[in-house]
């Protein structure tokens, strides 16, 4: 790649960098530093703004370069990916949005503790939410280091190494500084960025076809080499039986997870009732929507326009379709048009990474604080003010994250998204759903619901090929591997449920009759709700 | 619209005929933290389950009375968890969400398993290059959309107005029960 597009790319990413430092320095001037502040950004967002923020935080470069990159490279699997990040927000809206925000107040395990004994719930459900998010964070490292690594066209170690140190440091600042406001706003500056970016794209690709989108498949298929194939499912997941269980286990994991996120559930704080929080999350299934089907339009696109031998010949994994088709469309490489348009897709791509990691920062600093340090620490001692904890452990959450995104560098990154998810579905999802629901649910329930669908879902990670066993694994040396997916969805999350329906049924504990209703009555109507 | 059929559970100790009543149960918000997390007072001190922000006063009291005052505020959910109002907007959420969810998850399964164990038949033509697989995905789309507007739509209509009434009734009948403390 030619140096225009580096210094273009560069200015525009420090931009961004200086607007979101902006925004967290104004956010700051005046806080109080009370924890409603900073979780929950004082509650008064309004649903539109939140509905941004939550597709901010939902839409990550996984979804921006990676899926198009998919669907340029495998056709119609990449849409099969596209459909179960989509549908997920059934999920969230049906069962989840509004009831998480009448019953909680900052965390998961808020809407838990509540009817349950305290200690041992809290533990647990923090404890799963730091491990989704810290999943999640080294999947957006380890993608923030190779795609700008890749989009600088520095191939170098080095030039990865300092991305994600970067990346690391700035989310600490905005997090640590800013709190939840700050990260809401960079979130829906974000979200407004992307969605510009996206829009203009799929208008220049539908220009370019005249509007014909029959045209467009069938140009598609035609460049892919692989003809009608390539609008049919089966040249990514359709293999042997294992490779199509696997795809099966992933679509599980995906459209169950979505409702287990850390990140995504503490946004529904953020606005000041259920109600609100019904309608943002209506905002954000609108946003998202329109962006998986622009991203479909852009896949095809990439694979009409640039063809897909180019897009595998310039990255294995497909991640650079997105750039090159924007180079191509606005008039080629060297052209005035295709380096403003590719400096514009990295740095909104840049942008999205930076977003989406303050957010995950955020949450997961919440679950330390809030639950683990509130439970863990001795009682004698003194307390710290919970605030000040959160601002701690979002530096080490960043620390964290950035030595493991410095570890697991050549991960792949659509695999971590996919266990990240895959453990949301089992540890999280379940003990929610249960206490939301399920009158006679008792805290070993609970305890045993998060453990038991954690420790299966990463239990059969380190036993798939994905650790051992197989050429393109961790330890390619070494072979330990018994289980033969790799999302371990399919299994670990009947476990789940299945551990906190037994916990409860082998426990000697009557379920709290009053503190059930109270659960209920709240869920539905906000009676109390903060 | 009545949670208790004419008899309110707070009736027993109204803070407004006995002031001394909120003296003796108002304390307990601080104690009651060890049992239940919805009642604990944060170091901020906004954490008021009423919203008026006002710190729970510091008036020691004997462990008796604050199990008990906790006990009747419990007794108040129990109260409108029974009320028929409650019943007819619980009814209402859950005939529209779970038979919605119980379609929508299995239109999923089954897009999801028809891709992977049968692709010649989401390869087979329907007009142009677009095929049934085509067809099914932007199906997908097209049902979450509708999906949603729907449960929006009924949430709105359906729901909205009652929980809301029942939220105002609740508290009252709660700040009444638990006196000053709230």
């Amino acid at each position: 790649m030619r140096d225009g597009h580096q210094t273009l790319a560069l200015l525009l990413f420090s931009c961004f960098v200086a607007v979101t430092l902006g925004i967290t320095t104004w956010v700051s001037r005046r806080r109080h530093g009370s924890a409603e502040e900073f979780y929950a950004g004082g509650r008064l967002f309004s649903p539109m703004e939140n509905g941004f923020a939550i597709a901010g935080d939902y839409m990550s470069a996984a979804s921006f370069l990676g899926i198009t990159g998919l669907i340029a490279l495998y056709g119609y699997d990449g849409l099969l990916y596209v459909v179960g990040f989509f549908v997920a927000w059934l999920v969230v809206l049906f069962l989840v949005a509004e009831l998480v925000r009448n019953c909680g107040r900052f965390t998961l395990a808020d809407v838990v503790a509540a009817r349950m004994s305290e200690r041992p719930v809290r533990i647990a459900a923090g404890t799963s939410s730091v491990t989704v998010s810290v999943l999640y964070l080294v999947a957006q490292m380890v993608g923030a280091g190779s795609l700008m690594a890749l989009l600088l066209g520095r191939t170098g170690g080095a030039a990865q190494a300092w991305t994600v140190i970067g990346v690391g440091a700035l989310m600490v600042v905005y997090v640590s500084l800013g709190g939840m406001r700050a990260t809401t706003w960079i979130q829906i500056v974000k979200a407004v960025l992307l969605m510009s970016g996206t829009i203009a794209l799929t208008v220049l690709v539908l220009i370019r076809f005249h509007g014909d989108f029959g045209r467009l498949l069938l140009t598609a298929a035609e460049r892919s080499g692989q003809g009608k194939a390539f609008l049919a499912p089966g040249l990514k997941y359709g293999g042997n039986w294992t490779a199509r269980l696997d795809f099966i286990s992933l679509g599980l994991a995906l459209v169950l997870g979505t409702a287990g996120l850390p990140h995504i559930l503490s946004r529904f704080y953020t606005v000041p009732t259920a109600r609100a929080a019904r309608r943002s999350t209506v905002w954000s299934i609108g946003l998202i929507g329109g962006f998986y089907l622009m991203t479909i339009v852009l896949g095809f696109g990439a694979a009409a326009v640039v063809g897909t031998d180019a897009v595998r010949e310039s990255n294995e994994a497909g991640n650079t379709a997105m750039p090159l088709l924007a180079l191509d469309l606005g008039g080629g490489a060297g052209s005035t048009g295709g380096t403003v348009l590719f400096a514009v897709v990295a740095a909104v791509a840049f942008a999205t990474i930076l977003a989406v990691v303050a957010g995950i920062t955020l949450a997961s600093s919440a679950s330390v604080a809030h639950d683990l340090y509130a439970s863990l620490r001795r009682p004698r001692r003194k307390a710290h003010s919970e605030v000040a904890v959160a601002r701690f452990a979002a530096a080490g959450i960043g620390v964290v994250a950035i030595a493991l995104g410095l570890l697991a560098r050549d991960l792949n990154v659509a695999f971590l998204v996919g266990l990240a998810f895959a453990v949301a579905a089992s540890a999280n999802l379940p003990v929610l759903l249960y206490s939301l629901f399920w009158r006679g649910f008792t805290t070993r329930g609970a305890v045993w619901a998060v453990y038991g669908g954690l420790i299966p879902a990463l239990g059969l990670v380190l036993l798939s090929p994905v650790v051992s066993g197989s050429p393109g694994s961790l330890f390619p040396g070494v072979d330990f591997q018994y289980f033969p997916l790799q999302n371990p969805g399919i299994v670990s999350i009947p476990l789940g449920f299945l551990a906190g329906w037994l916990g409860t049924v082998t426990s000697d504990e009557v379920a709290d009759e009053a503190r059930y209703a109270e659960t209920e009555v709240r869920s539905l109507t906000g009676a109390g709700a903060v | 619209m009545q949670p208790s059929n004419g008899r309110s559970p707070g009736a027993e100790d109204d803070p407004e005929n006995s002031p001394e009543h909120r003296e003796e149960h108002g304390a307990p918000a601080r104690d009651v933290t060890y049992e239940d997390p919805w009642y604990d007072a944060l170091a901020s001190g906004w954490g008021e389950v009423d919203g008026t922000g006002r710190p729970a006063p510091a008036v020691p009291s004997a462990r008796q009375e604050v199990s008990a005052a906790a006990m009747r505020a419990r007794d108040v959910y129990a109260e409108v968890q029974r009320s028929p109002a409650f019943q007819e907007v619980r009814g209402r959420y859950r005939r529209f969400v779970v038979p919605g969810v119980i379609a929508f998850f299995l239109w999923y399964v089954g897009y999801v398993v028809t891709a992977t164990t049968a692709p010649g038949f989401m390869a087979r033509p329907v007009a142009g290059a677009v095929n049934v697989g085509m067809v099914a995905g932007l199906g997908q789309f097209l049902s979450t959309f509708l999906l949603t507007w729907a449960y929006s739509r009924h949430a709105r209509l359906r729901r909205d107005r009652p929980a809301l009434e029942l939220r105002w009734e609740t508290q009252e009948l709660t700040r009444g029960v638990r006196g000053g403390a709230s």
